[in-house]
């Protein structure tokens, strides 16, 4: 472990943590409420730690859910990381399978938007920096899963100061620094607006979950055939 | 303070099939040299993931033509402008937040 590329990392992970903080104290508020106990919601954030999957899993249970048909949703709902997953192990062919497994397990939709930026400014990854990043966003997580269950009664407007909108607002800024990095205007905006318009109305007329599946297969192959064509 | 053994399985369930999708492709295809129409489309992945993502969250494809029906789409503008002057991350987040509360404060009351 290399000390000063893990709180590089650290740091890098800074950005995120509003936006954690106000969906996992969310999801703790609805988990709190689908009468689970602070345990279980501890359990939940540190085995399944993921912020959309919990939120169904919360209400799911609340409507009384069958086993199976909770874990099939949650699974379908979180396939986009094996995208992310395959995206980010070329930068990992140096690294042991275990410690492959560990940057994997603890992988999200966000800290996979700062590594991404990282490889976009820099080329590569740091496996110390991925690991500062991913221990700085999972502890946030369930420390903000647990404050949403003690605190939840108190402070029921979240949406009022608009903090539900540092996610959305976090990934306008990843994609616009990555774009600005890779400098590849033309193709990346191409990308983009494909991933939104598909993502958008499959997400419309079938599932958000599998929206972003479809959007990103979509996208990122009329990315691949515009380069192959130039 | 106790954890009940129907929401114990059901949490260890969610557990696994969360994993796999996160763990599997790294750890297999990180051991073997992919070729390169592959590692390019692999490239296009963060972009393609991150819009698809924003796009859902701020796109209402059932809301009329107000502007209060669309609030979080003009937040969206207003901070990929500030995205674009600033290039700072964190700005980003505290201004896109400060659009949100205001838009629906002036819109909403």
């Amino acid at each position: 472990m290399h000390k000063e590329e893990f709180i590089r990392g650290v740091k890098d992970c800074v950005p995120t943590l509003l936006g954690y903080l106000s969906i996992g104290f969310a999801a703790g508020i609805i988990e709190k409420t689908a009468g689970l106990s602070i345990m279980e919601i501890g359990l939940l954030s540190i085995l399944v730690y993921a912020g959309s999957a919990q939120f169904i899993f919360a209400g799911m249970v609340s409507t009384g859910g069958s086993l199976v048909g909770i874990i099939t949703t949650v699974f379908f709902i979180n396939l986009r990381h094996l995208l992310m997953s395959a995206a980010l192990s070329p930068y990992f062919r140096q690294l042991s399978s275990v410690k492959n497994a560990m940057i994997g397990v603890l992988l999200t939709d966000e800290t996979f938007g700062v590594a991404s930026s990282e490889v976009a400014r820099s080329g590569r990854l740091n496996n110390s920096w991925m690991q500062g990043l991913n221990l700085t966003a999972y502890f946030n997580w369930i420390a903000a899963n647990l404050a949403g269950a003690y605190l939840g009664v108190w402070i029921t407007d979240p949406e009022k100061f608009g903090l539900d909108f540092a996610l959305p607002a976090m990934f306008i800024g990843l994609l616009v620094l990555q774009i600005m990095h890779r400098k590849k205007y033309v193709l990346d905006v191409v990308v983009g607006l494909t991933a939104i318009l598909v993502g958008v109305v499959c997400g419309f007329f079938i599932s958000k979950s599998v929206g972003v599946i479809a959007a990103t297969i979509v996208a990122a192959s009329v990315g691949t055939v515009i380069e192959r064509w130039r | 303070m106790e954890v009940s053994w129907d929401i114990f399985l059901l949490i260890a369930g969610c557990s696994v099939v969360t994993i796999l999708p996160r763990v599997v492709p790294l750890v297999l295809l990180s051991r073997i040299a992919l070729p390169e129409p592959l590692l390019r489309w692999l490239s296009h992945i963060p972009i393609a993931v991150m819009a698809a993502l924003v796009g859902q969250e701020l796109i209402q494809m059932d809301g009329g033509f107000q502007l209060s029906d669309h609030l979080d789409l003009a937040a969206g503008i207003l901070t990929f402008a500030v995205a674009l002057k600033t290039r700072n991350l964190l700005w980003t987040v505290v201004m896109g937040c400060v659009f949100a509360m205001v838009l629906r404060l002036l819109v909403n009351g």
